[in-house]
């Protein structure tokens, strides 16, 4: 018989060990007052204090005044506010190059018109999808692997730190070197940026796997491969999932600048051939507003693949 | 942790070495083996670092990327932070000032060049302008984040000693989420170095990154290319380990588990 | 058997004499909270006199209420409706004289022991204040870790440091969550004398919510029980025993029998 302490209650463990019964293990048994191992002092029921300030669920927002805007409203009221200020800005200037509100508006139509918005926009996410997705194929069984054997990692550490900090756009010309002019350089730069962080994230979320669960599949009698696959990556994949997250939004940071590099489609080319063939800032800026709306959307789509149900288990004991 | 053999302390130092060892060996031996005239080899690579050295070119290019760094970085800190705090403090300004953030943060620095060149024309302040924008987001997301975690018995232990709101902030919610902050902080000097790189290959005409583009237009010196990168890496990693320093420090320390 | 030893033996128990002045008063307390148009009831007439100095434990099941009610009486939270008046002023909004000890996290990682002891002593003068702050690090008994940070000390000693804190601003009472509720069982039994210590020296009035019966009938003049949600006051029992209590005494089982009654548990395992 088994006695699982209350420390065993990060879920994970516990779902591994529930399976690992069903299997037909010996019998196991739950004793949840007392901490594991002395380590930590909590495992006590759940103080009935709960930390509000106000007993009513209102933000209490300060507003003096008679005027209620309704929560909902109060960002769209400031970015319309925003706008109106960058559109009496620019009218007041009209000799000023940057366009306003409207004039973006108009060159992203102008865009639709042409069939362009759409063409950049798939050429854009083409490249990011190839350079992210290798990027996560080699890194992240790399990073995982280096993660868990610590002589890897002391030996690897020092390197990638040295190139983490070079900006991709400063590998351009070994980029043009290697992959001449063309897309394959615009992926390999994304590669460059979205390889290194990657890496970096495996490697923090096998650290991060509290010991507990090595100590559990040990146990337990896990082969290697089974802990890899019942234990291993259950503990890494929500760390991971934010790690790809925000990697994505570095590779959509770098296509801009990868593009840059005599590509002809795209958004990053958009934004570089609109200033350079005509000053046409009002197209400059409406590909700078589409790069943000899209950057943002990816974000959001990252974010509800976090949320999803089967990886939504790691809660930290704080 | 992990694997289970536990290794020495001047293992620390070995394997590193081996691995760059391997690595300059393979450097070495394709630039040899494919008979490229133009990618150094780490010999050529060295020459040319010491020649950048030798026309003092290269620590006038570490000075004025460092520089553009400090100031946009700096005014990225200064500025941030207050409005992280205001922002992670005032759960409606909060609401209200967030979508905006969220829309402008995905667009690259990259993407600003150009307006930043209208607004302040080719030169330092373009550079400038771009560090700070880059380092502003993650500064302020860094402070939100730091402030809605800041434990409410500490706050209320705050209230119970009598401080107004202005003395809370300054003498608990701002020590309480210094940690996090500070992630934020270092991250956010990550960014810099590596978006004032990119905007000097565009912007200006002076810094490590102008460096690097020039010295491949200008007669495809592709040894003072790589040594420049190297500089790149060499620096950033000082910067980024600077600022790990001060998370050492006592009074923040608490606030990071020990990774390792 | 003497259990907590060093402490002054009290020749009669402390007895809420008539006419005494009254500490604390709450009368016709009531909270409710909402909670997505749904209310929910926390306290229900709460009625309760506390004189000066005194020492009372509540006890009451868990998610009962008990740190709702401290809360009130700190002043974090206001009640639908009642009054809780001290010293005849009532209770508006958290004020260092009525501080709360909670049971965990409460010290101020980024302070050393000194830092948060004087962390609401600010107002006074430099000197007056390292007086204070190595006074009450005496008393709490951390000499030997001024300088040292939150991080460094076990469970315990973190509470001691709260206390230490909340005494340094000279409040007129002290409420405390649970304090021990965090701490392995016999670093509970020594905090629990080093409280009575503290107590017999400086004596303040004291609000000590526990779950722990032993722990009220050990410590307490008054025991205080609660119902489960909604919190009512199901009976107040007075603890005679003099300090320093003999837990195997016949009277201090027939209290604990009483309260365990009262909470209508079985004390048969």
């Amino acid at each position: 018989m088994f006695v699982i302490s209350g420390m065993c209650r990060q879920v994970g463990v516990q779902e591994i060990l529930a399976e690992l019964i069903k299997s037909g293990q010996p019998s196991i048994e739950w004793d949840l007052s007392q901490p594991f191992g002395g380590g930590r002092t909590t495992g006590t029921p759940v103080s009935c204090w709960q930390p509000v300030e106000l007993p009513l669920e209102t933000i209490d927002t300060g507003d003096s005044g008679q005027l209620r805007v309704p929560l909902w409203l109060r960002p769209q009221l400031l970015i319309a506010i925003l706008l109106a200020v960058w559109q009496v800005a620019i009218d007041r200037h009209p000799a000023q190059l940057l366009p306003g509100p409207m004039g973006v508006a108009s060159g992203i139509l102008d865009l639709m018109e042409h069939g362009l918005l759409l063409k950049y926009v798939v050429a854009s996410l083409f490249r990011v999808t190839w350079g992210f997705g290798l990027a996560a194929l080699l890194a992240i069984p790399l990073g995982l692997m280096l993660g868990w054997y610590r002589r890897g990692e002391m030996a690897i550490y020092p390197l990638v730190q040295v190139f983490r900090p070079i900006s991709p756009l400063a590998w351009i010309p070994v980029a043009i070197l290697w992959f001449g002019v063309g897309d394959m350089a615009a992926i390999f730069l994304i590669f460059v940026g979205c390889f290194f962080p990657l890496l970096l994230t495996a490697m923090s979320a096998v650290h991060g796997i509290p010991a507990v669960y090595f100590n559990a599949g040990r146990n337990f009698g896990l082969s290697s491969s089974a802990f890899v696959s019942r234990v291993l990556y259950p503990a890494v994949v929500p760390q991971l999932l934010t790690g790809l997250r925000i990697t994505l939004g570095i590779a959509w940071l770098v296509v801009v600048a990868a593009e840059m590099i005599s590509v002809n489609s795209g958004l990053g080319f958009l934004i570089v051939d609109a200033r350079n063939a005509g000053n046409r800032y009002d197209l400059v800026v409406a590909g700078m507003v589409i790069i943000g709306v899209i950057g943002l959307l990816l974000d959001l789509a990252m974010r509800s693949l976090e949320r999803v149900r089967s990886f939504h288990w790691s809660s930290s004991e704080d | 942790m992990r694997s289970i053999a536990k290794p020495r302390v001047w293992e620390s130092f070995f394997w590193p070495v081996v691995a760059a060892a391997l690595l300059l060996a393979v450097w070495h031996y394709s630039v040899v083996f494919t008979g490229t005239k133009v990618f150094p080899s780490p010999t050529s690579v060295q020459t040319g670092v010491g020649e950048l050295l030798q026309k003092h070119v290269l620590w006038a290019d570490i000075g004025d990327s460092l520089r553009r760094v400090a100031l946009g970085f700096g005014a990225a800190v200064l500025i941030g932070i207050p409005v992280g705090l205001w922002l992670g403090w005032s759960a409606a300004a909060n609401q209200v000032v967030n979508p905006v953030l969220q829309i402008l943060r995905p667009i690259s620095p990259i993407a600003w060049i150009p307006v930043a060149i209208i607004f302040f024309g080719v030169g330092d302040r373009a550079a400038i302008f771009l560090v700070f924008l880059a380092s502003f987001f993650p500064i302020v997301l860094a402070c939100v984040s730091g402030v809605s975690s800041v434990s409410p018995v500490l706050r209320s232990a705050g209230r119970n000693l009598g401080l107004s709101t202005p003395q809370l902030l300054r003498r608990v919610i701002f020590p309480a989420a210094l940690p996090q902050i500070l992630v934020g902080v270092r991250l956010a000097l990550g960014i810099a170095w590596v978006v004032v790189v990119a905007g000097e290959m565009i912007a200006v005409d002076s810094g490590l990154g102008y460096l690097v583009i020039d010295s491949r237009n200008s007669g495809k010196r592709y040894d003072l290319v790589v040594a420049a990168m190297l500089m790149i890496g060499i620096i950033g990693l000082a910067l980024d380990f600077s600022v790990r320093r001060v998370e050492r420090i006592k009074s923040v320390r608490w606030g990071f588990r020990d990774a390792s | 058997m003497e259990f907590f030893g060093g402490l002054v033996s009290t020749a009669q128990p402390v007895v809420n004499a008539a006419g005494a002045g009254q500490k604390l008063r709450i009368q016709n307390l009531s909270m409710v909270f909402e909670r997505d148009g749904e209310s929910v009831s926390a306290l229900e007439d709460i009625n309760l006199d506390v004189s000066e100095g005194e020492f009372v434990c509540i006890v009451g099941p868990s998610g009962c209420g008990k740190s709702t009610l401290l809360n009130v009486l700190a002043g974090f939270l206001s009640s639908t409706k009642g009054s809780v008046t001290i010293d005849g002023e009532a209770v508006s909004g958290p004020d260092p004289r009525r501080i709360l000890v909670f049971q965990e996290r409460g010290v101020f990682p980024w302070l050393t022991v000194e830092g948060n002891i004087g962390f609401g002593l600010s107002k006074l003068p430099r000197a007056k204040r390292e007086e204070r702050i190595a006074h009450y690090v005496q008393t709490v008994r951390l000499q030997g870790f001024e300088k040292a940070y939150p991080s460094d000390l076990s469970g315990g000693m973190k509470q001691r440091l709260q206390v230490a804190r909340a005494l340094a601003v000279n409040p007129d009472i002290l409420y405390l969550d649970e304090p021990f509720g965090a701490l392995d069982s016999i670093t509970r039994v020594i905090m629990r004398g080093e409280l009575m210590r503290i107590w017999q020296t400086e004596r303040r009035t004291i609000l000590f919510v526990t779950h722990d019966i032993d722990e009220a009938v050990q410590m307490a003049d008054r025991v205080v029980v609660l119902s489960s949600r909604p919190a009512r006051i199901k009976d107040i029992l007075t603890v005679d025993i003099p300090h320093p209590r003999n837990i195997s005494s016949p009277r201090y089982l027939e209290l604990r029998d009483e309260l365990l009654k009262q909470i209508g548990l079985a004390y048969e395992i």
